[in-house]
């Protein structure tokens, strides 16, 4: 029964409370965790989506001249790639109880997102070399900002990746992190898709 | 019960306070009647709206308020509420009734919409322009054609910033400092430009308004249907001098107007008596307070500006612009 | 919303949050600081909005001031009343009343509505409370910073919001975005909070459909907020870059003074364009809680269930679906596109047809009721009648052409105080009355209560009911001054100033009520366990205050709905959610013995 569905009950009916009183309270079988985690995951995604509606309003306007990528962006991309191919190797990792593996995958994961993130840095001094800095121009402007607001939410999931890295070190098992590392896996996966949707964002425009 | 008369009288007060007051739209000076038609339609619709469901509360307030103390002797029969948790014929009846009232709300309300947004072929197109906190105004001149225009050209010698090389800025009139004059009966079509924040060309007698905006040409267009002069408000919040950028405009009969615009100096004639009159005018009471402004110093008093304002002739308010 | 379970799970049992995952307070300042328990992060949140409100308050008081006598107070100079007008407005909206509903009730009522033992993320909670104390920090350091608060409006529209034309155009607009920045953070750690613990901590029994519709309102508006605050995060980012680093996101070429700016380019209406898909959305943030709230007030005090809640329930998705395709009519003349007024028009007078229908409902709720005029109630009943008039004026201003006219008049103020200032607040305040007795377990004096509801309620309509007619007149808005001009046939100077006198009045009554308040804390009347004698669960805690985990050794079992009141062949005309059906003394029951 979906959520449609349920709002149309009727709940004082006899039959309706016989039925109702059979449920238990919560909606979703998953998690609270995991249900916090998309509800964020769907709120920076707004975030995202109105960055890329207000810059495509902003191409529109007379002034507007493309950037180009630099190679460095595709080897990011790459790297960004890697880190969310090791995070997914962690959680099947954890899934079978393999705590060492899980350690690993998840600190080649981390290495692969510092080197994404300082070669983030890598791209914008590029651009800013090659000449294209100047704040009015709105195509870098918006690139900075997007990779900027990239990049912090990679550092905010970092925290996290810290927190569950500790625990291992701490001496939890495979079982006691697996929740963490299944959220870090699904928050990196996420971040890799937006980046990959802004990158092809900036190609094709 | 004395909660319900009071809510009663809540209905009955803003009854008569609509019919009593005072303080009511302004006589109209222009064809948008149509704008103040629509919103005596909105009050006929939802005026008596208000008042039945006011009326309604009131009257429950009244005829189902508990009795004290009686709850407490009989517990058995306590229950003096009903229970019907919903009527969907009931609902049903009210929403439609709502959406045929929204409806009738509606219809005309975009009719009316379509035709401000629709210029009529026979406009003659103006321009006002607006900047902290003054207007100036456009005439297309004898050609008829408004020369086009850039903001990044704006400098003193070019208030409006007209491109040089457009043959039919030439012949365009400028006025600055003066009132905005119109003719009576003569459609326009009032183009609308900002050199710096947002802007809005209100005249209360006109009904229409509409904001102007930095980079953007925005307009609407009205016939003035009577003669007079009227003030010209700023409703658009643009800093510390919007409560002063007034202005005012004259509706003239066509001889009157014909002969006011006869006296304006064109594009072209503004250019000339510039290079003949040494480059340096400027109004010394103007400088000081931008002087202010940009040292972001003590911030304009209301006195000194208005001085300022009062004291710019009618070209100098760009001397100001020496650069 | 797809994969919610409706099969039967038995394996589940009634205690959703085990004992030993409750947080546990070790010291006075976990206890009372930096605490993890919702209700006292909800009293937080609430004091902070109320202290933070006063200062609103006392802000629209020297507004009125100016406005009632101008050229009497020498200290209120044109830049001083825009910094009035701008910081009245956001600190209302923003810090007030979003900051109150969804801080303070949701925290407080949420956990104990829905039979939870607290949040589901209660560490989260707790920095969404810091997050916002730091982000109402942040904007009162605008006040001492050199040029001021940020005098733009609250809307804060570029260009001139960062040009110097206008007061605070410095550090100030600066401070008020990187204010709203943190809140828009600290707002998504508390709004993540409501939302899964709605979702999932709901005790057993307790579906979506038998839930307060103040939990619906609350639900509904979070999840708007959640949606809606990432367009004004956006472009608050997007305007500090422009401020700061000079870029053009919202700045077009400029002549400032017949200076020419090195902006170029940019877009005003966009900013405008984001900052209403966030602003209009957050009427409703506003409204709907209050819908919700008000919803419970008159049906507990009116000992009848709510009228027709499935369309109650139905009318709050609605509206929070239909209020992110009506922004624009807030840019009917704003330079747009002007066909995007027929859309916009159309969508935002449809809007109006679920918000009657429930307007209908309260009042069909009264309807063969047995309405007991308590505090609440009265409140309620004047948030009806200042809700339905302002909703009214709503539609002149949603009609795209009758917009033309009144727009940025003082019509649009005195529509949008009473329909989402106004009305909003009297619900506050009916809240209050109502939920007092449960947070601190006493009653607030009824003389007191009286007095503020009266000067309150009516005093407001005195204020702002007059006010729609200077809009007819033409008075425009965020006017230090009008002056003499051709349109005002008739002066208005007695008009506004019975306007100030009737506003200090009201502010006074304010005082009167927080007086109420702390008075009441210590010596106020013990109340009674239930003393309204209300249905939903967090009347039927163990301890009144409810005591930390709020309930007792098992979590409620709920087997009926919030609204069984004076259901027909009962003895009590309320029936508590989690009492068993065995145990509901019926009538012919108590005549057997």
């Amino acid at each position: 029964m979906d959520f449609f569905q349920e709002i149309r009950t009727k709940p004082w009916l006899e039959s309706q409370v016989e039925i109702d009183n059979e449920r238990s309270g919560g909606s979703y079988t998953l998690p609270s965790v995991k249900v916090g985690l998309r509800v964020f995951v769907a709120v920076v995604g707004v975030v995202f989506s109105l960055s890329v509606v207000a810059y495509s309003d902003r191409m529109t306007l007379a002034d507007w001249r493309p950037v180009p990528e630099p190679l460095l962006m595709w080897l990011n991309i790459i790297v960004l790639v890697g880190a969310s191919v090791a995070m997914q190797w962690a959680v099947r990792s954890a899934q079978r109880d393999r705590t060492s593996n899980v350690e690993v995958g998840m600190l080649i994961g981390g290495a692969c997102t510092l080197a994404f993130l300082a070669g983030q840095l890598l791209v914008v001094r590029q651009l800013d070399e090659l000449g294209y800095f100047a704040p009015t121009n709105p195509a870098l402007a918006f690139l900075y900002m997007l990779t900027g607001l990239h990049a912090v939410h990679i550092l905010g999931g970092m925290v996290a990746w810290g927190r569950t890295l500790l625990r291992i070190w701490g001496g939890a098992d495979a079982q006691q992190v697996r929740m963490s590392v299944e959220l870090c896996a699904f928050y990196w996966h996420f971040l890799l898709a937006i980046w990959l949707f802004l990158f092809v964002w900036f190609v094709i425009t | 019960m004395w909660v319900a008369i009071i809510v009663v009288l809540v209905a009955l007060g803003s009854l008569v306070f609509h019919l009593m007051t005072p303080w009511w739209s302004t006589e109209i000076a222009s064809n948008w009647g149509s704008m103040d038609l629509t919103i005596d339609i909105t009050f006929w619709v939802t005026g008596p709206a208000f008042i039945i469901i006011v009326l309604f509360v009131a009257y429950c307030i009244y005829k189902f308020r508990a009795q004290s103390g009686a709850a407490e002797a009989a517990p058995n029969s306590n229950h003096k509420a009903s229970y019907e948790p919903e009527n969907k014929k009931l609902e049903v009846w009210l929403t439609v009734g709502t959406a045929i009232g929204v409806a009738i709300l509606l219809a005309p309300g975009l009719v009316v919409w379509n035709n401000y947004v629709t210029v009529p072929d026979d406009a003659v197109e103006i321009e006002v322009m607006g900047q902290q906190w003054q207007w100036g105004y456009r005439y297309p001149g004898a050609d008829g054609k408004l020369g086009t225009t850039d903001a990044r050209l704006v400098s003193g010698d070019n208030p409006f910033g007209l491109h040089l090389d457009d043959p039919n800025g030439q012949d365009d009139i400028l006025v600055e400092g003066d009132d905005l004059h119109l003719q009576l009966g003569q459609p326009v079509n009032v183009l609308l430009r900002s050199l710096d924040v947002l802007h809005d060309f209100y005249v209360p007698e006109f009904r229409a308004k509409m904001d102007m905006v930095p980079g953007l040409v925005t307009f609407f267009w009205m016939t003035p249907i009577r003669t007079g002069r009227f003030d010209i408000l700023c409703a658009e919040l643009c800093g510390t001098g919007h409560y002063a950028m007034r202005g005012n405009v004259v509706v003239d009969e066509k001889a009157d107007y014909d002969a006011w615009l006869a006296e304006q100096q064109t594009f072209a004639q503004f250019r000339a008596s510039l290079q003949d009159k040494s480059k340096n005018v400027k109004s010394v009471a103007m400088n000081d307070v931008i002087e202010d402004k940009t040292d972001g110093g003590s911030p304009v008093s209301p006195v000194a500006m208005n001085a300022a304002m009062n004291t710019v002739g009618p070209m100098p308010a760009h001397g100001a612009a020496t650069r | 919303m797809v994969d919610i379970t409706q099969e039967k799970v038995e394996n589940v049992g009634p205690a959703e949050v085990p004992e030993m995952e409750l947080y546990h307070a070790h010291s006075w300042w976990t206890k009372y600081v930096f605490c993890q328990d919702a209700k006292v992060i909800a009293i937080q949140y609430g004091g902070t909005a109320v202290a933070i409100g006063m200062v609103g308050l006392i802000l629209s008081w020297v507004m009125r001031l100016q406005l009632g006598f101008p050229e009497t107070f020498s200290f209120i100079s044109p830049e001083a009343y825009l910094q009035f007008v701008t910081m009245h407005g956001m600190i209302m909206v923003i810090y007030l009343l979003t900051a109150l509903f969804l801080g303070g009730f949701g925290n407080y009522l949420i956990p104990l509505m829905v039979g939870a033992r607290d949040m589901v993320f209660p560490y989260v909670n707790m920095l969404s409370y810091w997050i916002y104390l730091l982000a109402v920090l942040i904007l009162v350091a605008s006040f001492f910073v050199p040029g001021g608060p940020s005098g733009a409006g609250w809307t804060l529209y570029p260009p001139q919001a960062i040009l110097s034309g206008t007061p605070g155009s410095g550090a100030g607009i600066v401070l008020m975005l990187i204010s709203l920045a943190f809140f828009i953070v600290g707002f998504t750690m508390g709004g993540l909070n409501y939302v899964v613990t709605i979702l999932q901590a709901r005790t057993r029994g307790m579906t979506l459909m038998r839930m307060p519709l103040t939990i619906w309102g609350i639900f509904t508006a979070t999840v708007l907020a959640l949606l809606a605050f990432p367009a004004l995060f956006v472009s608050a980012i997007m305007m500090t870059l422009d401020s700061v680093l000079g870029t053009s996101f919202f700045m077009p070429a400029i002549v400032e003074f017949g200076e020419q700016l090195a902006y170029g380019g940019g877009s005003p209406v966009l900013f405008q364009h984001l900052f209403w898909f966030f602003g209009h959305p957050e009427v409703y943030i506003v409204a709907l809680p209050a819908f919700g709230v008000v919803s419970d007030l008159l049906s507990v005090h009116a000992r009848r269930h709510i009228f027709g809640y499935r369309m109650m329930v139905w009318a709050i998705v609605g509206i929070g679906a239909l209020s992110f395709v009506v922004w624009a009519h807030h840019m009917y003349v704003s330079g747009m596109n002007p066909y995007f007024g027929f859309f916009f028009a159309t969508t935002t007078l449809i809007i109006a047809v679920p918000t009657a229908l429930k307007v209908y409902n309260w009042t069909l709720t009264l309807w063969r009721g047995d309405i007991h005029l308590t505090l609440p109630m009265l409140f309620s009943i004047a948030f009806i009648i200042t809700f339905v008039n302002g909703g009214i004026t709503g539609l002149f201003l949603g009609n795209v052409v009758v917009d033309v006219p009144l727009s940025d008049t003082m019509f649009v103020v005195a529509h949008f105080h009473m329909v989402m200032g106004v009305a909003p607040i009297l619900v506050v305040f009916g809240a209050i009355y109502h939920w007092f007795p449960l947070m601190s377990g006493r009653m607030l004096n009824n003389a007191m209560g009286q007095f503020h509801f009266w000067v309150t309620f009516l005093g407001a309509y005195l204020i702002y009911f007059p006010m729609h007619y200077l809009g007819f007149v033409g008075v425009p808005r965020r006017y230090w001054e009008i002056g003499e001009t051709s349109f005002i046939t008739t002066p208005i100077e007695s008009l506004n100033a019975f306007i100030t006198v009737a506003a200090l009045i009201v502010g006074f009554a304010q005082l009167v009520f927080i007086y109420n308040i702390i008075v009441s804390v210590f010596k106020g009347e013990p109340a009674e366990r239930n003393p309204w004698k209300a249905t939903s669960l967090e009347w039927q805690t163990e301890t009144v205050p409810p005591g930390h985990g709020n309930f007792g050794e098992e979590a409620p079992v709920v087997y009926r709905w919030a609204y069984s009141f004076s259901v027909p062949g009962a003895v009590d005309d309320y029936i508590p959610q989690n009492v068993h059906p065995d145990d509901v003394k019926k009538i012919a029951a108590a005549e057997g013995d």
